[in-house]
């Protein structure tokens, strides 16, 4: 899924013009998921899922993210269109550059705006009830035991790497990058309005931060995410007594037991001293050949210290598909294993 | 009768009362305009004259604003629920089960639940929108952080809410949430690094004294953990969230208001 939605997402960006500007093809693009779910909620173990009360806003969110990138995309291709026309952007015009007052403008808007969501959420509290189970009780464990569900993506990289880094260290990461992009984003074009040919490769790697590792794992953890938290197929029922078997191996026995043949040596740094390297030319070596090489051109835009930054944060981002790829073709289990220090890669 | 109605409100405009509450005649032309949203300590948040592509909903998507109408919202309702909800072991359940079947207005709990994920959902498309439009670049760059601390804040608003219900659905959310905490590094029992905090043979971070036991009040989500998370919900986070709200629509005004490719730019002609 990962995969597809990955090539999707480059398909989009690279067709940009046909897909928001061919009315068909947009058609195409809104409509698919309402008319997937529709379908879909004729199945019966589809249905049990969809149905659930706390799962009804997810869908409405996969659809608005859709839109919305949609949205963005197709005023975005107009804005290029007349940047490479030599017109000033949409946003730019004189007629919207014009002063309006406030009173009653904007604030009327507003009104608007505020009575239209407290109809939709009056009605959406009449129609679904809050869901309310047993009463909490510390000797049954439920099974799937779910996080909330905007942290079902979190959830669902705890599956490729260890609470201390699923849990801990890749929040702290997300929020820390959030909060650089402004510091580290080189690029003063686009300030303001939508385009995308002046600023791709931000819009890409936050799409591909935003949609495929967030609102798609989240969408994974809550949809596909069954008992044992084992996979189940959109159609699939949740069978508790699926059995999937458990084959993964750490890169040490590869190395050691496997390829070498020799059994795993006692002492823990030389058993894992593959996997330490590994890591240490993918965090400290990789940044400077990159800044060598392809990613010469961010590194001069950048600087040092942003360069430095933004490449450790963006190959964090990269390592969550690259370990999930991995478990998936050779069964890696961790790059690094050292459960003496509760420290797995 | 809508035209004595009509006169009835005029002649009420011109009394001593109407006059000390509104500073200003009706807002029909541009100073008195000026004046409504200058004198009001809520609309003085909003400038007196903006760009008419700020007001558009397809540049703006009002998400921002949605997002903040469902904060009052959730504030609302929430008041009301405080009045029926005891966060104890023994009562959240039954005072739940209460809400639903006989209190007056039963709604509110779940217009609370619905507004709080309808609120994740928008605060997360509005990041969206403002990174699209670059709107984080200079001079805006401080309130993205501002945006970003508020975007946490909501999930920490959303995730202690969760257990207040104190049924299955809410204890083990929580407890599978609440469980990464003990894989923090340096900090939690089972995190790298916690076995460097020993002196000798005895450990300086146990199960009783890890940031999962500050975070719970406990070793499991019990009636601590419940207690500490209804006062972090009712009172810790609204408390930071009000503040750090204020100063992110006080910077939307001083960095110059919605963003846009502003007059005089590199891009207006």
């Amino acid at each position: 899924m990962t995969g597809i939605s990955i090539l999707a997402l480059l398909a989009f960006c690279k067709y940009r013009k046909f897909c928001t500007q061919n009315k068909i093809m947009s058609g195409a693009i809104l409509g698919f998921p309402i008319v997937f779910f529709a379908i879909s909620a004729m199945e019966e173990n589809f249905w049990i899922q969809f149905r659930r009360p706390d799962n009804v806003p997810i869908s409405f969110m996969l659809w608005f993210v859709v839109f919305f990138i949609w949205l963005a995309m197709k005023k975005g291709v107009e804005n290029d269109d007349r940047i490479a026309n030599g017109q000033v952007v949409y946003e730019a015009e004189p007629e919207e550059e014009e002063k309006v007052f406030v009173w009653p403008d904007l604030v009327y808007t507003e009104m608007i705006c505020l009575l239209l969501v407290s109809i939709l959420l009056v009605a959406w509290s009449i129609l679904i009830p809050a869901p309310l189970e047993e009463p909490a009780n510390p000797q049954l464990t439920p099974n799937p035991s779910k996080a909330p569900w905007y942290f079902l993506g979190l959830q669902e990289i705890l599956v490729y790497f260890d609470p201390w880094l699923a849990g801990v260290l890749i929040p702290t990461f997300i929020i820390i990058g959030l909060m650089a992009i402004p510091y580290i984003d080189p690029n003063p074009r686009g300030n303001g309005y939508y385009t995308f040919a002046e600023r791709r490769n931000e819009i890409f790697i936050f799409l591909f931060g935003f949609v495929i590792l967030w609102v798609l794992l989240v969408f994974q953890g809550t949809f596909l995410r069954g008992p044992n938290w084992n996979f189940y197929g959109p159609y699939e029922y949740w069978d508790v007594h699926k059995i999937v078997p458990l084959t993964n191996v750490n890169l040490s026995e590869f190395i050691w037991a496997r390829w070498l043949g020799v059994g795993m040596p006692g002492f823990w740094l030389v058993r894992e001293i593959f996997g330490l390297l590994l890591i240490g030319l993918y965090f400290v070596v990789l940044p400077v050949l990159l800044a060598k090489t392809i990613w010469k051109k961010f590194y001069v835009d950048m600087g040092m210290l942003p360069y430095v930054i933004g490449s450790h944060l963006m190959l964090w981002m990269l390592l969550i598909p690259i370990k999930m790829y991995l478990r998936w073709t050779v069964n890696l289990k961790y790059f690094v294993a050292l459960p003496e220090f509760f420290l797995n890669i | 009768m809508i035209k004595r109605l009509k006169r009835g409100f005029a002649d009420f405009t011109r009394t001593p009362v109407w006059k000390s509450v509104f500073r200003h005649k009706m807002p029909k032309d541009p100073k008195n305009r000026a004046l409504a949203v200058l004198t009001n300590v809520f609309l003085h948040l909003h400038p007196v004259r903006m760009r008419k592509q700020g007001l558009r909903i397809s540049y703006t998507w009002c998400m921002g604003g949605v997002s903040f109408f469902l904060f009052l919202s959730l504030t609302v309702t929430g008041i009301l629920l405080m009045f029926y909800y005891r966060p104890t072991a023994q009562h959240a359940y039954p005072d739940m089960v209460d809400l639903t079947e006989s209190a007056t207005l039963g709604l509110m709990r779940e217009m609370h639940r619905w507004a709080a994920h309808l609120m994740v959902i928008t605060v997360w498309l509005h990041m969206l929108r403002v990174f699209l439009t670059g709107s984080y670049k200079p001079p805006r760059e401080f309130n993205w952080i501002i945006g970003v601390v508020l975007l946490v804040l909501t999930l920490l608003f959303s995730f202690t809410g969760y257990l207040l219900p104190w049924d299955q659905l809410a204890m083990w959310a929580v407890t599978v949430g609440s469980n990464m905490a003990r894989a923090s590094p340096g900090l939690g029992v089972e995190g790298p690094g916690s076995q460097l905090m020993a002196i000798g043979d005895i450990p300086l971070i146990t199960a009783g004294s890890d940031v999962r036991f500050v975070l719970l009040g406990g070793r499991f989500v019990g009636e601590g953990a419940l207690l500490r998370f209804y006062v972090l919900h009712c009172i810790g986070i609204p408390f930071i969230f009000v503040m750090l709200l204020a100063a992110h629509f006080w910077r939307i005004r001083r960095d110059g208001g919605i963003s846009g490719p502003g007059k005089g730019g590199p891009l207006a002609m």
